[in-house]
């Protein structure tokens, strides 16, 4: 098994497509991971930051509204229809990225960690999740693990879903001080026990309950809101030491550079190679990766102390990274690649808007069993193809394949000749006859969308 | 415990046996189902605080660990528990012995706590000890194949998800409400030529176009004999989310050859400000079991409800208002087949030395023994089915009869 441009454009990007030739070589698909990442520049998400001031705003507006302003709640509903518009156009960019990158390898990284750092916007911030990507994700697909970790782990977003915001070291002057107004305050366990076992170790990884308690009294002091972001609040830090994995963190005074240096050690630990490993190679290759491939990613880890670059470039040169196509594409997959088998362009859906994305994308997407940052918890999506073959999940795909004629702007190609743009050498003999024999060109270029040659990568 | 699990449509594909998918297995092959009785199976996903739920009030160590959540009036359910006030819709139903709950209950799941492995856990309805080659399919699942004969709509799992617990070598049917496929003759011709190769395609899709028809066919004959329970449905309380969605298509499948029905229900991961955020996901829950009632109408005395949950939470109140992953936890029950109006379970204590890993309510049942007896109440299955098969070496003779 070795290097096809075929197999490169389907797996390790978003299919091909009549805009862009295929990878010619693994060099040059490293090549561009490693150069400047001229997507985000042509399709920009402002980073969550920038929203501060808008949820300043929007707070403001509503103790306005409840002090008795009249006019504030036609504001607040002005509001509220921007930051939907905001919100379709972050997956509009994420998907003009998807169609006009040439080798989209990075797109598709960036997929792969955003789903391994899971968020959901919670009230005000609900519509922040592409702001975290862009922040937390994206710079450091080809950078450390360890930084990705700290940028994603201390992330206001993540903070918030995790609800490590209210954590407080019970020890501290904080939880002392809210003690004596008749408050209770204390710890919250939960980022730090998703951050063992879904972020780093993975559930089998050699950690204890005492463990997850220690690094989340480590982790307190950690705060967020939507005025600053996030804030380091020593007082609430839990004093002292703490051990996590037998190594003792912290000291008299907290600091965040104490979360980071946890953070930095989990990050290379053995078992992290491992779960990282495993996921990538499911991720990109199949449900039940060949062992060799596990092990090669899980050593190139070790060996770089976690340098995703590395890792990634250890992925491509691995002959059973080559095998034929085995994995089943997520409904975000299939809808990217299904628009870029159809020459759409990235201009075409920039400037979409609200209700047409929810027509063409996020009732389609939710239909398919994928809603848009909408997993059920914060271990994303699931992998194995048979989870996304229900007869519902199923009837979406179909559904939207048979009724793509009906986007905006697209122009339907002759399906005898699509099944070669889209497939190329990777699409059957039936397949090829029913594109020929279907009735209209709706429903054989609809056939070749829903047909389990497209569905693969 | 491996995420991998082979689900439903992997298993038939592999097995070449999907009910939906064969031309050789029409309604004559099948007898319907032999039962009259109905299961509603909820799974509860993100660990309910069972502690909120069904309050032990009267337990001397429960005011002190719950200092905030403790607060505020249950209502009375036998002196020693009180009943969440988000779930005050229900409380005629316990009144009225339809409504019942097992506490300290739990599955063998132990330890680690993550939501998922405890909800795959809860729902292939195995040990933790089930090594591979065990079984790989969920326990409703396995309890159809313990009954030769049954058609795909016996048992329906609901929503978008493929629940586990439904998913093997028994037929099933899977459906989300509001989904429809249409094709045209050609274009179903061609999709089922291209699919012909591909088993799992092949399965999902006749499975769509048969469901897609039957509802369409079940609405018109609907419309024409709409009747004063349909009404009353109407007037359920609650919107249309999603898990009205979900009761509602449950109760007009129920009320025809459906007898087994499951969904899921998020919202249970109360880390933070749980006085804020449980009531919501309760009244979702009260919601769902009072369209159920009304639905089902006279079909209710012969329905029971039961619902689920991976582990319970801390036993002590967290720092942010909220409780954290815990172990045993609260089984809910309702329907008029049940025999509701108690809170069965033994009782372990709330003092430190009480508790497991002292910290969590210690489980002193198995939450797969009140499983067992609900289906060997409606159902009739046997105890070598139960405890073989189905539930593999659960002992659960020490559980009460809760059927009626």
């Amino acid at each position: 098994m070795s290097f096809s441009p075929e197999i490169a454009a389907i797996r390790f990007g978003y299919g091909l497509s009549p805009r862009h030739a295929p990878p010619g070589s693994v060099a040059e698909m490293v090549a561009a991971l490693h150069g400047p990442d001229d997507m985000a520049a042509a399709f920009p998400i402002a980073p969550f930051a920038e929203r501060l001031p808008w949820y300043r705003e929007f707070s403001d507006l509503s103790k306005a509204r409840r002090a008795g302003d009249e006019t504030a709640l036609k504001k607040i509903k002005a509001m509220l229809v921007d930051d939907r518009e905001a919100h379709t156009d972050m997956l509009a960019a994420t998907l003009a990225r998807a169609l006009e990158a040439p080798h989209p390898l990075r797109e598709r990284l960036t997929r792969f960690w955003a789903d391994h750092f899971t968020v959901k916007g919670k009230g005000v911030a609900r519509k922040a999740v592409q702001r975290f990507v862009e922040d937390a994700i994206r710079p450091h697909v080809t950078g450390s693990f360890a930084a990705m970790l700290k940028a994603a782990v201390t992330h206001p977003l993540m903070l918030l879903y995790l609800d490590q915001n209210g954590s407080v070291g019970p020890g501290s002057n904080y939880a002392a001080r809210q003690a004596e107004r008749g408050k209770t305050r204390g710890l919250n366990e939960n980022l730090a026990r998703e951050v063992l076992e879904l972020h780093t170790m993975g559930v089998g990884g050699r950690y204890t309950q005492e463990d997850v308690r220690q690094f989340a009294e480590l982790l307190t002091g950690l705060t967020m809101n939507l005025r600053q972001g996030m804030v380091f609040r020593p007082r609430r830090a839990e004093p002292g030491e703490e051990e996590v994995l037998g190594k003792v963190y912290g000291g008299r005074k907290a600091r965040l550079e104490h979360v980071h240096a946890v953070l930095d050690d989990i990050a290379v630990h053995p078992d992290t190679a491992d779960h990282i490993a495993r996921k990538l190679a499911v991720h990109f290759v199949s449900d039940t990766p060949p062992e060799g491939l596990v092990a090669a990613l899980r050593a190139r880890f070790e060996e770089t102390g976690g340098d995703l670059g590395a890792v990634t470039e250890a992925l491509l040169e691995h002959p059973e990274a080559w095998g034929p196509l085995a994995k089943t594409k997520q409904p975000y997959d299939f809808l990217a690649s299904a628009c870029r088998a159809l020459g759409v362009e990235g201009r075409q859906l920039t400037g979409l808007g609200f209700r047409k994305m929810m027509l063409y994308f996020l009732r389609p997407m939710q239909a398919m069993g994928q809603p848009w940052e909408q997993p059920l918890g914060p271990d994303g999506w699931a992998e194995d193809g048979a989870h996304w073959l229900t007869p519902q999940g199923l009837a979406g795909r179909i559904n939207w394949a048979m009724s793509v004629s009906r986007v905006e702007g697209l122009s339907l190609p002759d399906p005898r000749r699509f099944v070669v743009t889209a497939l190329g050498r990777q699409a059957s003999e039936r397949l090829a006859f029913a594109a020929r024999a279907a009735e209209r060109e709706a429903e054989g270029v609809g056939i070749i969308l829903a047909s389990p040659d497209f569905q693969r990568r | 415990m491996s995420r991998l699990l082979l689900t439903r449509r992997n298993f038939l594909a592999t097995a070449g046996c999907s009910a939906a998918a064969s031309p050789l297995l029409t309604s004559m092959a099948f007898a319907a189902a032999p039962w009259d009785n109905r299961l509603v199976v909820l799974i509860l996903r993100g660990a309910m605080d069972g502690l909120d739920v069904v309050r032990p009030v009267g337990d001397p160590a429960f005011a002190a660990a719950r200092p905030t959540l403790a607060a505020g009036d249950g209502l009375a359910l036998d002196g020693f528990f009180t009943l969440h006030p988000a779930l005050a819709p229900l409380h005629p139903l316990w009144e009225a012995g339809e409504l019942g709950f097992a506490h300290a209950v739990s599955t063998p799941y132990r330890d680690r706590r993550s939501h998922f492995d405890g909800q795959d856990l809860l729902e292939a309805g195995t040990g933790f000890d089930a090594g591979e080659g065990a079984a790989r399919d969920g326990w409703l699942n396995r309890m159809l194949q313990a009954v030769p004969g049954l058609e795909a709509d016996t048992a329906y799992a609901i929503g978008q998800e493929d629940l586990l617990m439904l998913t093997g070598a028994a037929p099933a049917a899977n459906w989300s409400p509001g989904t429809r496929l249409a094709l045209s003759p050609q274009a179903r011709r061609l999709i089922e030529m291209v699919y012909e190769e591909h088993p799992a395609y092949r399965a999902a899709v006749l499975e769509a176009l048969t469901l897609s028809e039957d509802i369409a066919a079940a609405e018109a004959a609907g419309r024409e004999v709409e009747d004063g329970e349909m009404d009353a449905m109407m007037q359920a309380p609650g919107g249309k989310g999603a898990h009205m969605q979900m009761a509602e298509f449950a109760v007009q499948r129920l009320r025809g050859d459906t007898r087994i029905a499951a969904f899921s229900l998020g919202g249970w991961d109360t880390h933070n400000t749980q006085a804020r955020t449980l009531p919501r996901t309760l009244g979702q829950l009260a919601d769902v079991i009072s369209l159920m009632r009304a639905g089902l109408g006279p079909l209710w005395g012969k329905t029971g409800v039961i619902a689920m949950t991976e582990f319970g939470r801390t036993v002590r109140e967290n720092g942010t208002g909220g409780t954290d992953h815990g172990t045993g936890g609260l089984m809910l029950m309702a329907g008029g087949a049940m025999k509701g109006g108690q809170v069965y379970g033994r009782w372990p204590g709330l003092a430190e030395a009480d508790l497991y890993a002292r910290r969590d309510l210690m489980p002193t049942e198995d939450v797969r023994a009140y499983a067992a007896r609900a289906m060997e109440g409606f159902f009739g299955l046997s105890r070598e089915a139960l405890s073989g098969s189905v539930f593999p070496r659960l002992d659960y003779a020490g559980a009460p009869r809760i059927v009626l």
